[in-house]
């Protein structure tokens, strides 16, 4: 206990070293590529948190949706009848009944002819009361769903990439949900619309002759207008061309009438289509429609075959842009809700900053005050200890790029509190042992021994307490966790190990014959 | 100041016979343990945005904050069920909304669309105005921060007993866990009575507390342990006494450092972190003192019987070894 060999000293030193050397780069930038810092937490630099859920429930039924499509065209293709087509979103299936039971057999084979999405994705069965049920398997729609989530991450970071936000996060979290963090957004407003846009854009035919005032005949949806909710238009339900087939958009100012628009140009597949579809169907309206609104249904005036058209609507500037921006970065898979928004000003930031530094520079004299008369000499090497033990925190904290927030340096300043403790355990100690007799060597041997399990002790609970905070916190106490437990790491070195080196070179250089405890 | 220690809280030697007042203790305790559950169903907490939902808007205006405007600037955003708060300084304004009720209960949409509406309300109301924070949060996110807090606060409870468990006898590890529980209980009184707001930060300043109080026992509970072997036939309650006044020192000391080094907080940590540090402060002295008053008794109280049945037949104390 009371000797160091020379490796170990240098090591004990050299970690302290090298604590300082990684702190230096939150301060001054240092030459070479590979040096780390302490990200600031939005609570102090000011910006957005963005917690957003994937609605699966939507992705679940459109699939539903288009799977009834899929059965309708196929029966109506092969001749066959049907009754009461319908999809059941509780039993993931779509049921019908057959037009006579001679058709049955037949129905049946029409249905395992289908093409699923992957092996075993369908399932078709009879139900007790004479319906045909077409299932989708459970696992289908999970890997749908997993899919569907990485999907909008990616989305979303386009989306965000397109908007100039800086250093932005994106991350998923759970089964169903993302985390956006925005540095330096302190309105998240236009993020949060760009984000709660699906930005789906489809291409339909209008369905002429369709009353708009009674429910809608199979096979078409009656929709409203973009500009005018109030306005309804029925359009066929199938879709002619897919806006996922776009190979560019940008906004721009029609040539003409210096109304804003958005030009747009769709890959091969979609030229083909686009072109069919206007040779087609000169002379009727054809519908653009986005997220189940109209924006235009203008009249084919000619064969578009180049695939380039141009979508004018009432847009100003900003709209325009931001709808370009959407059909670039691709439409999300389902809906996406904003569940929990947290945007801080960057001079609240800067308030809680100053806050923070002052409580902990004052908190660190009172500590550092209260141990140089309660302790003498050996409360100054604890001094110490405690100033590496604030500079071992820092460079751990840089090391792992962690993130600093408010409650992280409310934690930082406990753990200065705390991490006296065990150098007042180990002084106490060697105070009963020289009262009971022992000599200077003696008490401090049996001091640091004895000091040391209780330390562990004492150290391993408040560990546990703080892991589990970490482990089922969120957002702003994970930070208070994450310091604590490194901070409590950073003290069992400080203090079993540096303050004690501190000790015994003093004890080797002097060699007391009494203790100033 | 450098070499030798000038200032002491107890001298060496110090026999302070605290098991006498056991009862009294206890009874306070437990008197105050009631009293905080009582407060707890009636006032009850303040529950903060994050447990309840809701919008929390900070403002910043440019001169005195004038309430009549924000006000009217509100309702004429169709906001009306906001409540005003001077925060800090003057000039600083906290309009808090519930999550939307009626039609819009439980859409998470709606609460977002709100915080959008309450904060052009308080830009439009007094030129100049700087939002300083606005935060929303979903019902369906406030129940389950509500219930990871809870979970936190249960789970590490439980690893505590198990660790205390492990590495003492279930005496020191259920009367720890027992005291616990009453910190706790207390600490949620303080809660209600300060109208302290309970959220995620409090769930983390409760868990700091319950920390700090074991470690503060485990240390009284090590030199049971350590006297136990040492004197064989000296009666539980004089070797508890005999313990803790050997580490008054230390247990005064610790809370000293961690109270100073909250205390700064408590003061200039802004609003944010005053409250979560008055709370630590709390915590720090009620931890402290149920380590000698309660966690000691109920030691006494369980162990009486089981610790020291060897010593009347002088037999070799039944301690684990796993302290050394």
């Amino acid at each position: 206990m009371m000797y160091y060999s020379r490796l170990k000293t240098a090591a004990v030193i050299a970690v302290c070293f090298v604590g300082l050397l990684l702190c230096v780069p939150n301060f001054a930038s240092l030459p070479g590529g590979f040096w780390r810092q302490i990200h600031l937490g939005l609570d102090l630099r000011g910006g957005s948190y963005l917690l957003m859920r994937v609605d699966l429930q939507t992705l679940a039924r459109e699939r539903l949706d288009s799977l009834t499509d899929t059965v309708r065209q196929a029966l109506l293709h092969d001749g066959l009848g049907y009754r009461n087509l319908r999809t059941d979103v509780a039993a993931n299936a779509v049921t019908f009944t057959p037009r006579s039971p001679d058709e049955h057999d037949r129905d049946i084979s029409v249905l395992r002819a289908l093409p699923g999405a992957g092996p075993n994705e369908l399932t078709v069965s009879d139900l007790p009361d004479g319906r045909i049920a077409l299932t989708l398997s459970a696992a289908s729609l999970r890997n749908r769903a997993r899919d569907a989530v990485s999907q909008s991450i990616e989305i979303v970071r386009r989306r965000i990439d397109a908007t100039g936000a800086v250093d932005p996060s994106i991350t998923r979290q759970g089964d169903d949900r993302i985390v956006v963090e925005l540095p330096g957004v302190s309105d998240p407003d236009h993020v949060k619309r760009l984000l709660g846009t699906t930005a789906k854009m489809t291409f339909h035919l209008v369905a002429q002759g369709v009353s708009t005032d009674h429910p809608a005949p199979p096979g078409v949806d009656i929709l409203p207008m973009q500009n005018d909710p109030k306005a309804l238009i029925a359009v066929q339900h199938h879709v002619d061309v897919d806006g996922a087939d776009l190979t560019n958009a940008r906004a721009g100012q029609d040539s003409q009438t210096g109304q804003w628009a958005v030009d747009f140009t769709l890959d091969s597949l979609g030229t083909r289509q686009f072109a069919e579809i206007t040779r087609a169907n000169l002379g009727k309206p054809f519908a653009i429609v986005l997220d189940n609104k109209v924006i235009t249904a203008p009249v084919i005036q000619g064969v578009i075959p180049s695939g380039s058209g141009q979508i004018t609507g009432n847009f100003d500037a900003q709209k325009a842009t931001d709808l370009a921006l959407l059909l670039r970065a691709g439409a999300l898979p389902a809906p996406l809700t904003v569940i929990e928004q947290r945007a801080i000003g960057p001079s609240l930031g800067a308030d809680s900053i100053r806050a923070g530094a002052i409580s902990l520079g004052i908190g660190f004299l009172l500590v550092v005050a209260f141990m140089g008369l309660f302790y003498g000499l050996f409360g100054w090497y604890a001094n110490l200890a405690l100033l590496a033990n604030l500079v071992l925190m820092v460079a751990v904290l840089s090391l792992f790029q962690a993130t600093l927030t408010l409650p992280g340096m409310a934690g930082m300043l406990l753990t200065l509190g705390m991490a006296v403790d065990a150098n007042i355990l180990i002084n106490e100690r060697i105070r009963e042992e020289v009262k009971r007799g022992r000599t200077a060597l003696g008490a401090m041997q049996a001091g640091f021994e004895r000091a040391t399990s209780t330390i562990v002790d004492s150290n391993a609970t408040a560990l546990l307490a703080h892991v589990m905070l970490f482990v089922f916190g969120t957002g702003p106490v994970r930070g208070f966790a994450l310091t604590i437990t490194i901070g409590i790491v950073t003290t069992l070195f400080t203090t079993l190990l540096l303050s004690r080196l501190l000790m015994v070179r003093w004890y080797a250089l002097r060699r007391p014959t009494l203790l100033p405890v | 100041m450098f070499r030798r220690p000038i200032a002491r809280f107890v001298p060496d030697g110090t026999r302070i016979s605290f098991m006498r007042g056991r009862w009294l203790g206890l009874a306070t305790s437990a008197v105050l343990s009631l009293l905080s559950i009582g407060l707890f169903f009636y006032p009850g907490l303040s529950l903060g945005l994050d447990f309840r939902g809701g919008i929390v808007v900070e403002a910043r205006t440019q001169g005195p904050a004038d309430f009549g405007r924000i006000r009217a600037a509100l309702a004429a955003q169709h906001v009306t069920e906001a409540g005003l708060q001077r925060f800090g300084g003057p000039d600083d304004v906290l309009i808090r909304l519930d999550a939307p009720a009626g039609k819009d209960a439980g859409s998470e949409a709606a609460t977002q669309a709100l915080v959008e509406r309450v904060r052009t309300a308080v830009s439009q109301a007094q030129p100049g105005t700087q939002v300083l924070r606005a935060d929303a949060v979903g019902a369906s996110v406030s129940s389950e921060l509500f219930r990871n807090g809870l979970l936190a606060l249960g789970i590490s409870l439980l690893m505590i007993l198990g660790y205390i468990w492990f590495r003492f006898e279930w005496e020191f590890a259920v009367s720890a866990v027992l005291t616990l529980v009453l910190d706790l209980t207390k600490t949620i009184g303080f809660l209600a009575v300060t109208r302290f707001e309970f959220d995620l930060v409090m769930v983390a300043a409760i868990l700091t507390i319950l920390g700090y109080s074991t470690n503060d026992k485990v240390v009284v509970y090590d030199r049971v342990r350590e006297n136990l072997r040492k004197y064989r036939s000296m009666p539980l309650r004089e070797l508890i006494d005999l313990s803790i006044n050997e580490t008054l020192n230390r247990t005064l000391g610790t809370s000293s450092t961690v109270f100073l080094a909250a205390l700064p907080l408590a003061l200039f940590g802004g609003a944010t972190l005053s409250g979560f540090a008055w709370v630590m402060l709390f915590g720090i002295v009620v931890g402290t003192s149920s380590s000698i008053f309660i966690a000691a008794p109920i030691l006494l109280l369980l162990g009486e019987k089981r610790l020291r049945r060897d010593a009347q037949s002088a037999a070799p104390v039944r301690a684990r070894p796993a302290g050394n």
